[in-house]
């Protein structure tokens, strides 16, 4: 039967039946819209960000930290980069070979790695920071569910030499101790990120967008002189080992600029190598440790007597019989002297002679001299820990504390500041800011502190402490002029004054026309003589003609010269 | 009529080609970018050890050292220094 006679077709079929299947059609098109709308419209954000998940990628881009370099640009800190090999203990199983290779390549036990890898956390360190082409045979071996990452570790070639003055940074790259830590936000780099489109293995097929640059941390060019610095350690090194001293600090200063050449602080330690570090080491004594500075004070004492004008450089002073008594309190010399100048006082180191000028000031005189001198006050260089050491307010000074102030007792002191309150004998007069970083164009003039008659006076004082019949015949320099002051004070433990001293030595060179301010502490020197002028001066010595030769600086005095032995004097304390 | 549509089909189907070429083209140059790049930074690396490497040996102890020991050099006394003054 052919199909266009079938008895079926002539049979009316009631019309709702094509209506109902028409509208299920519609509604079923209806739904598809209303899906396809929803994924289109509302929920596309959603799924674009899924889509892209499975192939664009964004990519940490790691910014080195910048260079620290001496001011003659040798590299004194560098980030190089190390890998870390790390494993997902879950996926690293090794065959016994396997791990032998990897242990040996990475110079560990075999039994560590396994137990390394044993560990049920997701992520384990295996070892940190080795070498860049170790970790290329390590990936090399191939192996699964071991893998690395790229981190920076800082070298630091000078080691032991320039610990204090670089410090170093932790373990993610940022600055824990000095320079590092000062100067932190010029150093650090700021990691970048970009997005890129990935294959299925893994490559980089399409840079999409620069996220963000990353910006490498930017160079640092230190005050610091690589040579001096050298110089500094070494001697300071021989004579602590030679005193038998507890520690010790050497600041050497550029006169002309107020530039930190070199800053050396004994006991140190080695920044490469920090697994055992001790306080004693990590200690910045230079800026952190506060001392009695003792006579190195006197010649502060006698520029703010020549400034007022009540005393003369030939003024005379009695300081006979080496004793005074002020208030209910006496006050000695180490011996007798009688009769001396000003000048005289300063080249003997007569405590009584500087008693006597500080009782003429005001006390509100000298506190202002001494305040703004910089002591009292931190240098805020930047460094961890900085003090100011200190200086009590002249409302409550009694006679005999602002007596004992005018030789340093009562009054305490870090070496840096020290060493840059003598920048005004150095130079006319005015005192700089301290400088760790290079300068190009030095300050022309500081801050007035005495006049510059009062300066030049009180250096050639310090030209006489320096020759024969001085306290520190042993700080002179062969073919310099060299001036300075010593300094030996008992230290205070716990309020009183004990039998253990620091000796120093404060001075510059040439004193023609200075440009090396340097100054030496011994903590402690106990074998033998503790005085500054035989334990930090010939430190002062050593460096000042090493540096001095080193800059090519000219000579200002006939190398000729015979020395004339005389007994030196003894300081007093 | 038939013509002009033929035309413009070869000139689509040129079109699409070429950005096929052009995109491949670009792909090559960017995974040679992509390695010269990592070249820069290996011997951006590689300069840091041997700026490293120069400190060390250049160190101012271990010059002193083999002055000393080795070539037994010492500093000059101040006699031994002669000034010369400077011609202006």
């Amino acid at each position: 039967m052919k199909f266009a006679s079938s008895p079926l077709l002539s049979q009316r079929l009631p019309a709702w039946r094509a209506r109902l299947l028409l509208l299920g059609f519609l509604a079923a098109f209806a739904g598809l819209a209303g899906w396809s709308l929803y994924l289109q419209g509302f929920n596309s954000g959603f799924l674009q960000e899924k889509g892209a998940l499975r192939y664009s990628r964004v990519l940490e881009l790691s910014a080195t930290r910048g260079r620290i370099m001496d001011r003659n640009g040798n590299v004194l800190a560098v980030s190089t980069p190390v890998k870390s090999i790390w494993a997902i203990p879950e996926d690293a199983r090794l065959q016994p070979a396997q791990a032998n290779a990897l242990a040996a390549l990475l110079e560990m036990d075999v039994r560590e790695l396994q137990h390394k890898l044993a560990s049920d956390r997701d992520f384990v360190f295996v070892k940190r920071q080795i070498p860049p082409d170790v970790a290329d045979k390590v990936a090399a071996l191939n192996l699964p569910g071991i893998h690395d990452q790229r981190e920076y570790r800082r070298y630091y070639p000078a080691a032991e030499m320039s610990a204090h003055m670089l410090g170093f940074t932790g373990a993610d790259d940022i600055g824990q101790e000095g320079v590092e830590l000062a100067l932190e936000k010029t150093l650090a780099g700021k990691a970048g990120s970009r997005r890129v489109i990935k294959d299925r293995r893994g490559q980089v097929i399409e840079d999409v967008e620069s996220i963000r640059a990353p910006q490498d941390g930017k160079d640092v060019l230190l005050a610091l002189d690589d040579k001096i610095q050298y110089l500094a350690y070494a001697s300071l090194r021989q004579t602590i080992a030679d005193s038998h001293a507890k520690a010790g600090g050497i600041v050497v200063l550029d006169a002309k600029s107020g530039e930190v050449l070199a800053l050396v602080n004994l006991p140190t330690y080695n920044p490469n190598n920090r697994v055992k570090l001790s306080g004693a080491q990590l200690r910045n004594r230079a800026l952190t440790d506060t001392f009695e500075p003792g006579s190195t004070m006197k010649p502060f004492t006698a520029a703010l007597a020549l400034d007022k004008g009540k005393y003369l450089v030939d003024t005379p002073i009695q300081t006979a019989p080496g004793w005074l008594t002020i208030g209910n309190a006496t006050i000695h010399d180490s011996e007798a002297h009688g009769v001396l100048t000003v000048a005289q006082v300063i080249q003997k180191s007569s405590n009584i002679g500087a008693a006597k000028m500080a009782l003429s000031f005001k006390p509100e005189e000298m506190w202002t001299m001494l305040d703004s001198l910089g002591f009292g006050s931190p240098l805020k260089l930047g460094f961890p820990g900085e003090v100011g050491g200190r200086l009590r307010p002249y409302k409550n000074w009694r006679p005999i504390e602002q007596a004992t102030m005018a030789y340093g007792n009562g009054i305490s002191v870090t070496l840096m500041q020290l060493a840059r309150a003598y920048l005004v004998f150095a130079r006319n007069g005015d005192l700089l800011p301290l400088s760790l970083t290079r300068l190009d164009s030095p300050p022309l003039a500081g801050k007035p502190i005495f006049t510059e008659q009062t300066a030049h006076e009180v250096r050639a004082m310090l030209e006489m402490v320096v020759m024969p019949g001085g306290t520190a015949p042993k700080a002179k320099v062969a073919g310099y002029r060299v001036a300075g002051k010593t300094g030996t004070a008992h230290k205070v433990e716990g309020g009183i004054y004990v039998n253990h001293y620091v000796a120093s030595f404060v001075g510059f060179a040439p004193a023609s026309d200075p440009r090396l301010v340097i100054a030496v502490m011994i903590d402690e020197p106990s074998g033998g003589s503790y005085y500054g002028g035989d334990v930090a001066a010939p430190v002062f010595s050593r460096v000042m003609a090493g540096s001095l030769r080193a800059l090519g600086v000219e000579q200002d005095a006939p190398p000729m010269q015979a020395a004339v032995a005389v007994a030196p004097a003894k300081e007093s304390m | 009529m038939a013509r002009v549509n033929l035309i413009l089909l070869l000139l689509a189907v040129a079109c699409a080609l070429s950005t096929v070429n052009a995109n491949h083209r670009a792909r090559k140059l960017f995974v040679e970018l992509e390695r010269e790049q990592g070249r820069m930074r290996s011997l951006e690396v590689e300069w840091g050890q041997l700026q490293l490497e120069q400190s060390t040996w250049a160190g101012s102890a271990r010059i002193e050292k083999i002055a000393r020991d080795k070539l037994r050099m010492k500093p000059p006394a101040a006699a031994q220094i002669i000034v010369i003054e400077a011609t202006k």
